[in-house]
């Protein structure tokens, strides 16, 4: 038997460990991994892991945890043993990826302009209208390459070696894109020898490519080397780092909203020598922050008049405003709809199946098994307002089918998906552990994926939320060349 | 570069040189509190500290007894105290967030690991010898920071702003050192100065690290006079007011070449050159050593209102 034998430990029988067969023989790709581990004596890992944590504490690399009381800043836990994927099983991943990423931009397009598929009754008109993710200021607006969001990262969960799901798309503002190119360097720092010994495809080239797609979405008339901003909420935000890390990769500037401002319907950042005009601003603040003269009136971090330099064509905004309306958790159950609608073709990624509360029959059906779902509200993310069926009390459960009763169209509620687990590093050794996947998309002149992603590990034994701000860590992840 | 950039990068500096300052204030202050002879000689020494940093109103308000354990509490860890070390560590770090792409990893590395470092020590462990350290610990902290600056910055306007802000203060700072113990600097007729002028002359040039030094330069018994000299006038002297002013004016000619023109800052700074250059000794004693430095100190503080105005901080 391999490694979980000698470090005392077996998979769970109820999830697919993406390194261990039942059977115990270990899984193609990661046979070079088993080998390198079996080869480490027990405390090189602890040393690892010890090192790891002092490359992250001192380069700064840290989130916040809102309504937490131990300082605003926390070390995100990072795992030493890689995730690794297939260049076959990367392959097939990374077309549903695109294919959902055109048709999620056709269908915001469409949402903004003649709204076809409202009118084909193929979305329910009153989910879209009367959505608060809805921004009837894009209207008509056309944004450069008709491109809405540009930058994506689309959460994904396996349950079996050929079965993937999409959990939930975030065509808003994905964050974690630090943690991916900054896990490898990590690794690369840690286990150079591991690196040797097989072919990994490249991270690094995403800050590049991030720039190129911004230059290609730079308004007509903006010069052949357009002005990048990047535009922040500030250093108290939980993804600052994130934001300046990114910044700095691009070597764009790293704008707070006092720093930019509006003339005569174009953007300028306030520099030691004067006004620059601003060509694209890669924007890190919520919709509603964005511009106080169009959405929230006290916004404080947003630049005024940015909106209208926006509607006149003068500056590009990634991702465009009212994005959301595209990654709505009450949207999501229509993806492959849409799909359908706009490329005429089958989804390739499926959606985890999902219960509308708002259907007796089916809320009938979550009602007397809530304890076997999860419950999502609509709104809500970062694992926030989540029930976990069973992991959870009695007492959560009332709570929740009462939070449903009251309010059905609040929630989604999907069953619980046996999330596979990949081996982790803990106190007690090597231990199976559930992970998610966010493959970041960046959408400009062309479509680019960079190969894996981040991954996200539930580090409590038997948990299922993998979320930072619950107890989640994350890990490097391999796509292997072949 | 933006204004703000430019603005965090000069005040980056200005608390990182502050932190320096302040513990070879507190090293100086607590040594002559060990060695005072007369009762209540060691509060008065620390009292005078205090007064050079112009924290002894906010000290006052909070602490009756100005003892060692009270003045190094608020010198390096008290919140509400803006030049404790605690204070300036964390505001560096704070304006270092706001900029990080324009520092590089060295900088914001030396900065980082010593917030870290700062919030891991525990303030009741820190007397004695215990306290000695720890200031000497802040002192490499400053200058891991500006050896990381000066051999990893790109030679840019975002050096120029760091470096005006690290030199304004460095001149503030030895201004103020001088001006609180002025009077034993004041020529008088017994030329041999006494065993507690001694004393204070050592306190001043240790504060400005220069009691070493000063053997170097002089070749002399310690002297008000070339003390006072040592400090202001000597282009050699890495913390004299002439050589701060210096530094601040080639960074602003730098600044002109790369911005191709002169802002308010290099007339601000000429006010503050005209104080020095060319002056002596015997006519600033004629003048009046402290509305000399009174004056200096008003003057520099211009430099820093001039270039904001210049170069858009907000």
């Amino acid at each position: 038997m391999p490694y979980y034998v000698a470090l005392e430990f077996m998979p769970g029988p109820s999830a697919f460990d993406e390194m261990t067969n039942a059977d115990g023989s270990v899984r193609e790709p990661y046979r070079v991994l088993e080998q390198w581990l079996k080869e480490q004596k027990p405390q090189a890992l602890g040393l690892m892991a010890a090192d790891a944590e002092g490359i992250f504490r001192r380069l700064g690399i840290t989130f916040a945890v809102y309504g937490s009381n131990e300082g605003t800043e926390k070390l995100i836990p990072f795992d030493i043993i890689p995730r690794i994927i297939s260049a076959i099983e990367w392959r097939k991943l990374s077309k549903g990826i695109e294919q959902r990423v055109r048709a999620l931009n056709a269908f915001l397009h469409d949402i903004y302009h003649r709204q076809e598929i409202l009118k084909a009754g193929r979305v329910p008109e009153k989910l879209i209208l009367n959505n608060s993710a809805f921004c009837p200021e894009m209207m008509g607006l056309d944004p450069a390459r008709g491109i809405y969001s540009h930058i994506i990262g689309v959460d994904l969960v396996r349950v079996s070696p050929d079965e993937w799901y999409v959990l939930e798309d975030n065509l808003r503002t994905p964050s974690g894109v630090s943690y991916m190119l900054e896990d490898r360097e990590a690794m690369l720092q840690l286990a150079p020898d591991l690196f040797q010994r097989t072919k990994v495809a490249p991270v690094e080239t995403y800050p590049e490519n991030l720039r190129r797609t911004l230059e290609s979405v730079a308004p007509r008339g903006a010069s052949g080397s357009p002005t990048l901003a990047v535009l922040t909420p500030g250093i108290y935000n939980s993804a600052y780092f994130e934001h300046s890390f990114l910044a700095d990769q691009m070597g764009a500037e790293l704008c707070e909203g006092q720093d930019l401002f509006v003339e005569n319907g174009k953007v300028y950042m306030r520099t030691t020598t004067g006004p620059r005009r601003v060509d694209v601003i890669y924007r890190r603040i919520d919709d509603d922050y964005l511009d106080p003269l169009t959405f929230k009136p006290d916004s404080m971090l947003g630049v005024p008049g940015l909106f209208d330099a926006y509607r006149a064509g003068n500056v590009t905004l990634v991702n465009a405003p009212g994005t959301g309306i595209a990654d709505d958790k009450a949207v999501y159950t229509y993806v492959p709809e849409i799909i359908e609608f706009y490329l005429g073709e089958k989804a390739l990624l499926s959606n985890v199946p999902t219960y509308n509360c708002t259907k007796p029959d089916e809320r009938a059906y979550v009602l007397e098994h809530i304890a076997e779902l999860v419950v999502k509200e609509v709104h809500g993310s970062g694992g926030y307002g989540m029930l976990v069926g069973p992991t959870s009390t009695r007492e959560q459960h009332e709570l929740f089918r009462n939070k449903i009763i009251e309010r059905p169209d609040n929630y989604i509620v999907q069953p619980t998906l046996a999330l596979s687990t990949c081996p982790t590093y803990v106190d007690a050794g090597i231990a199976p552990r559930h992970v998610d996947l966010r493959p970041y998309v960046l959408v400009g002149d062309q479509i680019r994926i960079t190969p894996g992603g981040l991954t996200r590990v539930a580090l409590k034994e038997g948990s299922l939320v993998v979320n930072s701000s619950q107890g989640g860590g994350t890990k490097d992840t391999w796509v292997l060349e072949d | 570069m933006l204004g703000r950039t430019a603005q965090n990068l000069f005040w980056l500096s200005r608390y990182i040189e502050r932190a320096e300052n302040m513990a070879r204030l507190l090293e100086v202050g607590y040594r002559m509190s060990l060695t005072s002879q007369r009762e209540g000689g060691a509060s008065e020494h620390l009292v005078s500290m205090l007064r050079a940093a112009e924290v002894d109103e906010d000290f006052e308000r909070k602490h009756e007894v100005a003892d060692v354990a009270n003045v190094s509490q608020f010198m390096l860890f008290d919140e509400t105290n803006p030049s404790s070390v605690r204070s300036c560590l964390l505001a560096a770090r704070t304006n270092a967030r706001s900029v990080r792409t324009a520092l590089t990893s060295d900088m914001w590395e030396s900065l980082n690991s010593a917030w870290l470092e700062f919030a891991s020590i525990d303030p009741r462990e820190t007397t004695g010898s215990r306290l000695v350290e720890l200031l000497r610990w802040v002192r490499t902290v400053s200058h891991r920071y500006r050896g990381a600056l000066l051999s990893t910055f790109l030679r840019d306007d975002g050096y120029a702003f760091s470096q005006i802000g690290n030199f304004v203060e460095r001149a503030d700072n030895t201004a103020r050192i001088l001006d609180m113990k002025y009077y034993v600097l004041l020529p008088r007729t017994d030329l041999i100065g006494g065993d507690v002028d001694i004393q204070q002359w050592t306190l001043i040039l240790r504060a400005a690290s220069a009691h070493r030094s000063y053997r170097h330069v002089y070749h002399d018994r310690f002297k008000a006079w070339n003390i006072a000299d040592y400090l202001i006038l000597r282009p050699e002297m890495p913390r004299s007011l002439i050589f701060s002013i210096g530094w601040i004016n080639r960074t602003l000619d730098m600044l002109e070449e790369i911005y191709g023109g002169k802002g308010a800052g290099h007339a601000a700074a000429a006010e503050v050159t005209a104080m020095l250059e060319g002056n002596s000794m015997d006519r600033i004693f004629a003048y009046g050593l402290h509305d000399f430095l009174t004056e200096f100190i008003s003057k520099n503080n211009q430099i820093t209102e001039a270039i904001a105005e210049s170069y858009n901080f907000y």
